[in-house]
């Protein structure tokens, strides 16, 4: 169901370090602003339901649990493909709403490249030693290679949150450039593990040196932090993305992860974008939302808009 | 529109808020008369009240008549005494149980406000109600502590208040507050455009037992505000409105006694600096120009960036703009809602209209509506540069450097509010404490608390609502005090006494002695015939003299407190050294021992020299991840009548305030008995003041009150002249609406005129707030 051409790559810029240490990030604006959109847009009625069915698109339905197996991984695709009962559907008048991609680890990628055979859906697989991503560095790399081997199109590296912390941003640039080239054709999103890098001014940075070193998305988590997304983390990145745009022509994808279980949420992240990037960005190929539970509220929100009865989650099928 | 089709083109639909509820209150309650004496008195006269977004009439309203005027004064006027008496804790009952009624009926006070005053429903809901309920919260505190916390106050009366139709309830608050927690009675006029949510206020007041009388509200045009003004029984006016109506105020209100506050105009600027998080600069104009459509006293409409990046904060800007919705206010998904008024309309219009520059606007629907405007290309010449437009329109300048940027920023007759952003505090810090404001937001734009005192400086009025500061404006000194006496100089005697070398007393300007421009000259004769000396007779070309050397000496603002204490202590040491000489000459002027009066004019010198460093601003608790300073800042240069009935204490209790604060000073002594301060010249010569700080112009009261009063570069002018002298102050001082502080024609006890009162009067609260976050 995509209304879009896919977007060209980004291929990266040579590390502009000039740039880098003019960006600022004053965080009790940021935080202003992020503040006050919510109260800014409402979505009501047909529109809500409308808006919703988008995020549906944009949900990178994900498992990446210790105990995930063959089969839990079987009933989520199923989900991906149905993610909003066929009659509900029918009752808004939308047709073949999938979700953006299934995300898991690898070991579960061929699993789940079987299990969409045929839907258009993509796998994502976390990468590079995903959570903490210190594994030896020709390991991350080997495993990339793996993960797109098994049918990956999409590959979600975490960076080396020390090279942000440390300040060692050749070092950073050089890793990001390094595993965008194991990925081949598969889409590299960039996970910052913003909840550890300790200022919204280290966040723009960390997501100006992964674009630079040609990151197709920069992600904000990888939902094993103690803080994972967040408005004013949101804001940052994509005033980030779209000082790239500006300055490359280039435009890159903002995934949200970890913490985004509302209906009411997804909202005023759409809204976010819409707002802060333009329309473009409010599309699965540029924005994706890393959640597992958030679906379940929309289903209910879906629901409830054509019944008018508030739902329950058990009307509606486990992912 | 089908989900399909909205889900291609991700499109914000309608969100309205309901109508029914407030449309109900109206119907059940219009037409309205006014509110007086804890009732509605019969509708009158009537005009209709408006929704600017529809146009479609919301009520009748009644025109309020000198006649009503009248009665709502006397109503509250009754009312006062019994409600000045209550225990503080009883008026903060009361102030608490308004502030929980606010709450309870938010809903229908905001949708109310934007049913007629066409600000989006987003604000009323989220800003201007919430900040009615913590006005008085927090001013239900201040009348808790105000029995122990300002034991020697006491109310000033009735109040009478004149609101504008931006914040209407808000600004009802802000005068509705402060008026009842220090012990006042008050009778409000709101703007004729807006009055709907002060009568539900009204009505509601019912429900927190407000005594009848207390408070009182009045509808109608200018002309009911006038008489509200004129009536003798209000005996002080709070006005929020434009500079214009403040100026009519001023004059209105000169030599009547009444105490009187203004908070009128504004072009404030809003400075970016090369190292500024630009997208929250950008961001943080929609809150300082967009805010209310541009309706804002306090509106950052002077965009003023480092030129270096102003090609790119522009382009951002514009695009920023793109993005803002423009629509019915009632819509909860819009960032912009109606202009107020047709009227108001149709002024944005003809001055965008008649300006140059390169102008971009935004899209925004027919009706009474004005699109987000950037106008670039001007420069300070231009009109809409200097004017405040009152609309949703910023208009753009480059700078070069920090001290550029002050310059421009300061180049304006307005004074009211500032930001500043720039992410190095080194700077933000410095830039702060040099712009003429009386808010400074660091990093941000348009926060408001009651904690933090908010007013103007220069012709953006004077005064400050919020906090302390802005509760001492409705309290008077419990002191009472007699009707001045008036004193006359000398007149020649039939025989004369003339002995010794003869000496004649210049003017002292600039540090140096200066003969009068006139070429005239005033014998000064003792009670007794004998002739002490002449005094040059100044006019006003020696006051223009005196104040350009004032100016000259504005660092003195700059030096540190502990370098002025010391100068202080100077001066007093080196006036003990004289003591004796200077008892005589008070004893040769009057007729009376001088021994006492030197003697506690050396003491004061010492008060203010141990104040100099002591008279400290404050940190206050606002409910923002924000330090909000409160700054005692030196007004500039001031102007002083001194008194005749002390002609050297008079003199020094209102000098040593002024210099310990850091301001200059030009001084016209004792017209009567003007020697002691010709006198007083070679002291502060030998005490290290540096020239221009302290300038003494001799010669009669009556002719250099008024120039003194009327330049345009004095900042503050205090009188303690003659009786009548008052009035002519005030009135002249309207012209750049510079703060006053006159003796209404009562007399003064100079033994104890020292102290607090004084260092207020002396400097002006400056709040910078400094939000933060790592």
């Amino acid at each position: 169901m995509q209304n879009h051409p896919p977007h060209a790559r980004n291929p990266g810029i040579p590390l502009d370090l000039d740039w880098v240490a003019s960006v600022q990030a004053n965080t009790s604006a940021i935080e202003r602003r992020a503040a006050t959109l919510p109260g800014r847009r409402s979505i009501k009625k047909d529109f809500q339901a409308a808006w919703l069915c988008k995020a549906v698109s944009c949900i990178d339905l994900t498992t990446l649990s210790g105990d995930d197996t063959a089969g839990r991984v079987q009933r989520l695709c199923a989900k991906a493909r149905q993610p909003v009962r066929a009659d509900l559907l029918a009752a808004l008048g939308m047709t073949g709403l999938t979700v953006g991609a299934v995300c898991v680890y690898h070991d579960m990628v061929a699993t789940a490249v079987r299990a969409l055979d045929g839907s258009g859906i993509p796998v994502a697989a976390v990468s590079t030693g995903f959570p903490a991503g210190l594994s030896p560095l020709h390991l991350r790399l080997a495993e990339i290679g793996e993960s797109v081997a098994a049918g990956a199109r999409e590959i979600d590296i975490v960076i080396s949150r020390r090279h942000v912390l440390t300040q060692n941003w050749q070092a950073l640039y050089d890793e990001m450039r390094a595993m965008r080239d194991a990925c081949g054709d598969a889409h590299v999103k960039a996970i910052l593990a913003t909840g550890e890098l300790g200022t919204l001014r280290n966040v723009a940075r960390a997501s100006l040196i992964c674009m630079m070193a040609g990151a197709d998305f920069i992600k904000t988590s990888t939902g094993k932090e103690p803080v994972n997304a967040t408005l004013p983390v949101t804001l940052t990145m994509i005033r980030a993305i779209r000082d790239y745009q500006a300055r490359t022509g280039v435009k890159v994808g903002y995934k949200p992860a970890g913490g985004i279980s509302k209906a009411k949420d997804a909202l005023v992240y759409l809204s976010m974008m819409r707002d802060e990037l333009g329309l473009p960005w409010v599309q699965p190929d540029l924005f994706r939302f890393g959640a597992s539970s958030l679906l379940g509220d929309i289903e209910r929100q879906l629901e409830h808009h054509i019944t008018g009865a508030y739902s329950a989650a058990h009307r509606h099928a486990i992912g | 529109m089908s989900v399909k089709e909205i889900f291609d083109t991700m499109t914000y639909g309608p969100a309205p808020e309901s109508s029914v509820e407030a449309m109900a209150w109206l119907h059940a309650n219009a037409p309205f008369g006014h509110w007086i004496g804890g009732k509605f008195t019969a509708p009158g006269t009537t005009f209709a009240s408006h929704n600017p977004a529809t146009s479609e009439t919301l009520a009748q309203i009644t025109q309020g008549t000198t006649t009503d005027i009248d009665t709502a004064v006397t109503a509250a006027g009754r009312a006062q005494p019994k409600w000045a008496k209550l225990p503080g804790h009883k008026r903060a009952q009361y102030l608490y149980a308004l502030a929980r009624l606010v709450q309870k009926h938010s809903r229908l006070f905001a949708t109310l406000e934007t049913l007629d005053s066409g600000k989006p429903i987003r604000e009323a809901r989220d800003i201007d109600i919430p900040l009615v309920a913590r006005h008085f919260y927090y001013h239900a505190g201040l009348a808790q502590l105000l029995d122990a916390e300002q034991p020697d106050m006491a109310p000033v009366g009735v109040c009478g208040a004149i609101i504008p139709w931006n914040f209407p309830l808000l600004m009802l608050a802000w005068k509705v507050a402060p008026a009842l927690a220090a012990g006042n009675t008050i009778v409000l006029k709101p703007a004729e455009q807006t009055p709907l949510t002060a009568l539900l206020f009204a009505q509601i007041s019912r429900e927190a037992g407000l005594p009848p009388g207390v408070l009182n509200i009045v509808t109608g045009d200018g002309a009911t505000g006038a008489a509200l003004v004129a009536h003798p029984d209000a005996t002080k006016i709070a006005f929020t409105g434009s500079t214009d109506v403040g100026r009519k105020i001023r004059t209105a209100t000169a030599g009547t006694g009444k105490a009187l506050t203004l908070e009128l105009g504004g072009k404030s600027p809003y400075i970016v600096f090369d190292d500024a998080d630009i997208d929250s600069a950008v961001e943080g104009l929609v809150d300082a120009i967009w805010f209310n459509g541009g309706q804002v006293c306090c509106a950052g409409s002077r965009l003023l960036v480092q030129e270096g990046i102003a090609e790119r904060f522009h382009t951002k800007l514009r695009a920023r703009m793109n993005g803002l919705r423009v629509g019915d206010p009632m819509d909860k998904c819009i960032d912009m809602g109606a202009i107020n008024s047709p009227e108001q309309l149709a002024r944005i219009t003809a001055m965008v209209d008649a300006s140059g520059g390169e102008k971009y606007q935004t899209a925004c629907p027919t009706g009474c509506y004005y699109p987000p405007t950037l106008i670039t290309g001007l420069g300070s010449a231009d009109a809409l540069m200097q004017d405040e437009i009152f609309g949703p329109v910023l208009v753009s300048m480059t700078f070069r450097t920090p001290a550029e940027a002050v310059d421009l920023a300061n180049n304006t007759r307005y004074g009211l509010a500032a930001s500043i952003w720039s992410e190095n505090i080194n700077v933000a810090l410095d830039i702060a404490p040099q712009i003429k404001a009386g808010v400074v937001w660091i990093n941000g734009a348009n926060m408001l608390d009651a904690a933090a005192p908010f007013g103007g400086v220069r012709e953006s009025g004077f005064g400050r609502e919020g906090g302390w500061d802005g509760l001492l404006a409705y309290l008077r000194p419990k002191a009472a005090s007699k009707p001045l006496r008036s004193t006359l100089a000398v007149p020649a005697p039939t025989s004369p006494e003339v002995s010794g070398l003869d000496r004649t007393a210049k003017l002292y300007i600039g540090g140096k002695q200066a003969r009068p421009d006139s070429g005239y000259a005033t014998a000064i004769w003792s009670p007794n015939g004998k002739l002490l000396g002449h005094v040059g007779t100044g006019s006003r070309k020696d006051i223009r003299n005196a104040v350009e050397a004032a100016h000259a000496a504005k660092s003195w603002g700059k030096s540190s407190a502990h370098l002025r204490a010391q100068i202080l202590y100077y001066i007093a040491e080196n006036l003990s050294a004289r003591a004796d000489e200077f008892a005589a000459r008070i004893k040769d002027m009057t007729g009376k021992s001088g021994v006492a009066e030197v003697e506690a004019s050396i003491a004061r010198l010492f008060t203010y020299a141990a104040w100099a460093d002591k008279f400290d601003g404050a940190v206050k608790s606002v409910p923002l991840r924000s330090v909000a300073l409160a700054m005692n800042e030196p007004c500039g240069v001031i102007g002083a009548i001194c008194a005749d009935e002390a002609p050297l204490l008079g003199l020094i209790s209102l000098m040593a305030p002024t210099i310990a604060m850091g301001n200059t000073c030009v001084l016209v002594p004792s017209g009567a008995y003007p020697l002691a301060a010709t006198d007083l010249y070679q002291v502060l010569d030998t005490s290290d003041l540096p020239g221009g700080v302290v300038n003494i112009v001799t010669g009669a009261h009556a002719d250099l009150a008024k120039p003194l009063a009327a330049h345009m570069d004095v900042d503050a002018v205090w009188c303690f002249g003659a009786a009548e002298l008052s009035g002519v102050v005030e009135t002249a001082a309207a012209g750049n609406l510079k703060r006053t502080w006159v003796n209404d024609g009562r007399a003064t006890d100079w033994a104890l005129a020292e102290g607090r009162e004084f260092l207020r009067a002396a400097t002006q609260v400056k709040t910078i707030w400094v939000p933060y976050g790592a």
